[in-house]
């Protein structure tokens, strides 16, 4: 409320109130008043600068909240095991043997052969299960739909289309051996014989 | 006859003001009287006022639709009732299937929701064969047969998400297999087409923990985050927008003449 109509006197606002609205009838029948009508008459560029602004607003606040929700479904923190590990000491794994320690947590076999170790992905090539290793066998043998792989990976049976990818693989300053899943190799590119790609021993 | 002017006991409960306040129209006695008590009634408007003859000839629309959203009823509501007793994560979501199928009374419950996800896909597909086989996608139809398209994908999406929840092998394999497709999404997955193109210097923009694959499995494999997002997917998101398209549907049905008939 304003000052003036606090220090009105309430009995005096009715017929205060009512005066404008009676005194337009009271005016002579046919009066133009077109000085009222133009003013508030919203001008093409007005309307337009105001409808290109507040739409403007708008869209940017979208954008920016549906960037913000798709951001969203990126955590900054994953709670997966990290994509490099140490994997002990190449004496650690006997030749010709097939080594699952690391496939629960880090879904990589290590295998050493005469002269060298290499790091296998355990994900199929067909459909991304994980195959399993059979011993007696001597094959990986993949549950979901049969493809076979020999101990170096190289497919065999089944629909895979290609061999098991193998992970970078080096030894760290300490003499272990380092395993960086970040970085693969694959057979049918021919990078199995690059120098990552197995340690010599 | 007893005297015409003399109320009923079932006119005087009808013509009471609770029940006028539910059901404005009162007893219909006409024509217009009976399609305003259709108009007036939210659940009733979305059907036509009138129907054709051939409308509920079974013959000629196998009520497949009907069937469709019954179906997709039932769904809602035994799975509003296992979401009481089911916990979403990977440490009691298999045991918590496995108790609502031997402690919970009426265990079958499970199985009326596996089930009628089955039964679900069927008849959205027996749907969408009668509609094409009677030509009832054409115009002016041809919009809501889109807005179909969309509901048999959102269907499907369902049936996707649903399997994960139980949490077993079948389910984890089976999801692994199936998400592995968004691996190869054109510039959206790490291993698709174009994908590599998105990059700066020797950083790529597109890979195993930025793609399209992870933001719908919310890691690099299937886990906990996992069952988290599908069981999310599963009971809100999904079941919300098709909402939102099956009413679309049903209306459309309405505005573009009706339901079609045998010319």
């Amino acid at each position: 409320m304003t000052e003036d109509a606090i220090n009105q006197n309430p009995n005096e606002n009715p017929e205060s109130q009512n005066k404008p609205e009676v005194s337009p009838p009271a005016s002579p029948v046919g009066e133009k008043t077109p000085p009222i009508e133009a003013k508030e008459k919203v001008s093409r560029r007005s309307f337009l600068t105001s409808a290109t602004l507040a739409w403007g607003a708008f869209a940017v606040a979208t954008a920016g909240i549906l960037t913000g929700a798709g951001r969203f479904f990126f955590p900054n923190v994953l709670f997966e095991p990290p994509q490099t590990f140490k994997a002990g000491y190449p004496d650690e794994y006997t030749i010709g043997e097939v080594s699952e320690r690391w496939k629960e947590k880090f879904g990589v076999w290590i295998v050493r052969e005469k002269g060298m170790i290499y790091a296998l992905s355990t994900v199929c090539t067909h459909l991304g299960c994980t195959p399993n290793w059979l011993g007696n066998e001597k094959k990986f043998k993949c549950p979901c739909h049969g493809s076979g792989f020999r101990s170096t990976g190289i497919n065999f049976e089944g629909p895979a289309p290609r061999p098991l990818e193998r992970y970078r693989i080096v030894l760290a300053d300490d003499g272990q051996i380092f395993v960086d899943k970040t970085k693969k190799y694959q057979h049918e590119k021919g990078q199995w014989s690059d120098s990552e790609s197995f340690i010599a021993v | 006859m007893a005297d015409p002017k003399k109320k009923t006991m079932f006119q005087k409960i009808a013509e009471s003001q609770f029940l006028k306040s539910i059901f404005r129209t009162g007893i219909p006695h006409t024509r217009r009287q009976r399609m305003m008590a259709v108009l007036n009634n939210v659940f009733l408007h979305l059907h036509p006022v009138r129907l054709p003859k051939h409308a509920v000839k079974v013959k000629y629309t196998w009520c497949m639709g009907g069937l469709s959203f019954f179906v997709f009823l039932v769904l809602t509501v035994t799975g509003i009732l296992l979401m009481f007793y089911y916990r979403p994560t990977v440490e009691y979501a298999y045991g918590d299937i496995i108790d609502l199928a031997e402690q919970v009374p009426l265990g079958i419950m499970r199985e009326i929701h596996r089930w009628g996800a089955h039964l679900m896909i069927i008849t959205v597909w027996l749907h969408m064969f009668r509609v094409f086989m009677t030509g009832s996608y054409k115009p002016p139809r041809e919009f809501n047969w889109v807005i179909g398209v969309l509901l048999l994908v959102l269907t499907m999406l369902l049936s996707f998400t649903g399997y994960l929840l139980p949490w077993d092998q079948l389910a984890i394999w089976a999801i692994t297999v199936g998400s592995n497709m968004a691996r190869a999404t054109p510039f959206l997955g790490h291993e698709g087409p174009g994908a590599a193109l998105l990059a700066i210097g020797d950083i790529n923009l597109v890979h195993a923990a930025s793609d399209v694959r992870f933001a719908l499995l919310g890691g690099r494999f299937v886990g906990e985050a996992t069952l988290l997002r599908f069981y999310v997917l599963h009971c809100i998101g999904f079941p919300f927008i098709i909402m939102i398209f099956m009413v679309v549907h049903f209306w459309r049905i309405r505005k573009d003449g009706g339901i079609s008939g045998p010319t």
